[in-house]
């Protein structure tokens, strides 16, 4: 049963985020809208991950505000998150996504025939009752989605979910953030890999050394980039 | 105890009252243990979890606890329970419910101690998981403690043998009565006093293995259940 | 995994609490580790139960302990062999009357090489002036207990002040009798010693009766109720059944027939008014 309220449009509105005298992103002014997904890119550093984690209420802002669909609600309850390197609660596979269930109120009773609808939408079916911790880096990161996906979330929030993981791992979760993306959940997803996002994105944000320096659809960022850094990034030219 | 029996002829005899002193040991040692965890455990994860004033406090004090002289804790708990103290009234003073209740306030910081350690380490891993899946603070200490459950049995563990192994305690507050408040410990320091000292090293010896034992079975515990859950 | 653990804990409680439900007549006496340590509460325990049903739960500590523990309550009867603190324990209101029961006597044991040169004698007085001007190694329970206040008296008699007079011969360890022994064993020191403890103490290594047979040497076991009045849960009834079974004909019995290795270790004298 979806409330009537959305956690979109998402806002950021002149948010910085220091930590430790380090600024890690600075005066950021965004809006992220319902629909295709959102990818953030940018060389290692730009700050892509620390927006992820402000939009998930990990981190708290130094300042500037945030809002979910006009509130400012930190920890909303139709938000998930996977992250590059998934942690496994010491389980089964079952148990992981039982539990994920259970932390967003599912009763017992009709926790069963979800678990199964998870497992399958993560082709992990067969593996239903191993030990979630010997699970491949693959296997753990499809385990990390359908956690996330029993959240029955509006918004997918992802940080370099392939980072760590083989090409062939890697294209399976990325079937899955399709089918994940075409069943109306909006995701916003943090990359480094320009192939994958032009894969997935449908709106890109570049981001270089804590600021948003672009913010356009996926195709006109690709072919017609809006900043000179913009286009050295794609050329593969900028790294830092 | 027959007067010059070997601590072997004892046992493999069937001798009851070795059997009653063995079977109390136990009893007085795990539920102790067990007390201390219901204690402990929670106490250890709030500890590792929340930052109020004065934590540091309540760190330190509790680590230095783990060594608590047994002689001291059970001179308090006497002093508590006695007759003509605040608890007196309670009658609990040389029963073996004394001796559980004491050898728990022994434990308890060693529990309390160990547990804070794993679940501060555990919780660095699973901060944000248990963040972006907005898991509650009774939810957290839950949930770590039972991922932790191993560590946690190995602490348990080092909890009983502490009970286990100590004498000071039971012997102040159970005084040592034959048939009632008798442990292996006291049974050994009072073979030793009569000098009978080759059946005081031989109930040592039995001790020992009924210690051996006890980890044994945890292990085995602990190796099915990481086999089950990984 | 929660239920089993709930149902493993709640097994223990009931073993525990079990045996406080099936509510016995018992008493709690307060008694010195000789009579425990001897054997003779073994042996005459028993014989009272079957008598009377009632439990006795011995709890042995040094006289001044025994006393202490009965002042606070924590014990219904006081069995201990300290006259004059017996005395004044009754004087004081702590307890009811003070009852004679038996005695047994303190021997002298020391290192069968006889530093002090006194093997064989029966005079403590004159064997205690040597061991001191010797510098003989000499081990004190040093624990107010009764066998510590006789070893006190006994310098005192033999016009020794040995707070002042004690040297590194003088070993105080602060403990019961056995432990004593086992240092004493060690050390191959003199050690006053109750002659029931020493019969039935194992750990000898080099050590042998040097004096006894000394009337001083006696050694008067005392009986008393610890005052309800003062301590009204006491179980005035039945403790005081037991003191009456001690000085009666069967108690006295009981306590003549213990004996190790044929030798008789406490005699009683219930009816010896003056004892």
């Amino acid at each position: 049963m979806r409330p009537p309220v959305s956690d979109l449009p998402l806002v950021f509105d002149g948010v910085s985020a220091l930590a430790r005298d380090v600024t890690l992103v600075r005066g950021v002014s965004l809006q992220v809208d319902a629909g295709a997904p959102t990818v953030l890119v940018g060389p290692n550093g730009a700050g892509k991950s620390t927006l992820i984690r402000l939009a998930m209420g990990l981190v708290a802002p130094t300042s500037g505000r945030i809002t979910w669909g006009g509130r400012a609600e930190t920890d909303g309850q139709r938000r998930a998150m996977v992250f590059q390197r998934p942690v496994m609660l010491r389980r089964s596979v079952a148990g992981n996504i039982g539990y994920a269930l259970h932390a967003g109120g599912i009763a017992r009773a009709a926790r069963r025939e979800r678990v199964a609808d998870l497992l399958a939408q993560a082709g992990l079916a067969h593996l239903a009752g191993r030990p979630a911790r010997r699970l491949s880096g693959g296997e753990q990161q499809r385990l990390a989605l359908a956690r996330a996906l029993a959240r029955d979330p509006e918004v997918l929030f992802l940080d370099e979910p392939t980072a760590s993981l083989d090409p062939a791992a890697t294209k399976a979760v990325e079937d899955i953030l399709r089918a994940i993306a075409q069943s109306g959940v909006k995701l916003v997803m943090a990359t480094h890999d320009l192939g994958q996002a032009r894969r997935l994105a449908g709106e890109i944000v570049f981001m270089l050394r804590g600021s948003v320096r672009e913010q356009s659809g996926a195709e006109r960022f690709f072919t017609a980039p809006a900043t000179p850094e913009g286009a050295a990034f794609i050329r593969g030219d900028l790294v830092i | 105890m027959h007067e010059g029996s070997s601590a072997l002829a004892l046992v493999l005899g069937g001798d009851p009252a070795l059997y009653a002193i063995v079977a109390l040991s136990l009893v007085v040692s795990v539920s102790a243990t067990l007390l201390a965890a219901v204690v402990g455990l929670p106490l250890g994860a709030l500890l590792a979890l929340v930052r109020f004033p004065g934590r540091t406090f309540i760190v330190v004090i509790v680590n230095a606890f783990m060594g608590l002289p047994p002689v001291v804790v059970g001179l308090a708990v006497y002093l508590l329970l006695s007759r003509s103290g605040p608890l007196g009234t309670l009658g609990l003073l040389f029963t073996p419910k004394a001796m559980v209740i004491a050898q728990a306030l022994l434990v308890m910081p060693i529990l309390a101690a160990l547990t804070r350690q794993t679940i501060e380490d555990l919780w660095a891993e699973y901060r944000d998981e248990l963040t972006a899946m907005r898991i509650g603070p009774l939810g957290r200490v839950m949930t770590l403690l039972w991922d932790a459950r191993f560590s946690l049995t190995t602490t348990m563990l080092a909890g009983f043998g502490r009970a286990a192994a100590e004498v000071g305690t039971v012997m102040i507050v159970g005084g040592n009565i034959d048939g009632l408040t008798r442990t292996m410990t006291t049974a050994i320091a009072l073979e030793t006093s009569k000098g009978d000292l080759p059946l005081a090293l031989g109930l040592g010896f039995i001790l020992i293995v009924l210690i051996v034992l006890v980890n044994a079975a945890a292990w085995g515990v602990r190796r099915a259940g990481e086999i089950r859950a990984g | 995994m929660q239920t089993r653990r709930l149902l493993l804990v709640a097994a223990l409680a009931a073993a525990l609490w079990a045996p406080a439900l099936a509510q016995e007549k018992s008493i709690v006496v307060a008694s010195t580790t000789s009579t425990e340590d001897s054997g003779l509460f073994g042996h005459i325990l028993p014989i009272f139960r079957q008598a009377t049903g009632i439990d006795v739960k011995v709890i042995a500590q040094g006289t001044g302990q025994a006393l202490d523990t009965a002042r606070r309550g924590d014990a219904d009867v006081a069995f201990v062999h300290a006259r004059a603190a017996e005395e004044k324990f009754v004087q004081e209101g702590a307890g009811v009357k003070r009852f004679p029961v038996m005695y047994n006597d303190f021997v002298l044991i020391g290192p069968k090489s006889d530093p002090a040169g006194i093997k064989g004698s029966k005079d403590i007085v004159a064997a205690l002036k040597a061991v001191q001007a010797k510098g003989a190694p000499f081990v004190s329970r040093g624990d107010r207990s009764g066998t510590h206040q006789a070893e006190l008296a006994l310098w005192k008699l033999a016009g020794i002040d040995i707070a002042a007079q004690k040297g590194p011969w003088y070993r105080d360890v602060g403990q019961g009798m056995g432990a004593a022994l086992n240092t004493a064993s060690a050390m191959n020191a003199y050690v006053l010693a109750d002659r029931g403890t020493w019969i039935s103490f194992k750990n000898r290594g080099d050590l042998a009766i040097a004096v006894e047979g000394d009337a001083k040497l006696f050694n008067q076991y005392g009986v008393i109720l610890v005052n309800p009045a003062r301590h009204p849960h006491v179980k005035a009834a039945l403790g005081q059944a037991f003191i009456d079974w001690l000085i009666s004909r069967p108690g006295q019995k009981a306590i003549a027939d213990y004996k190790i290795d044929g030798q008789q270790l406490f005699f009683p004298n219930a009816d010896r008014p003056g004892a």
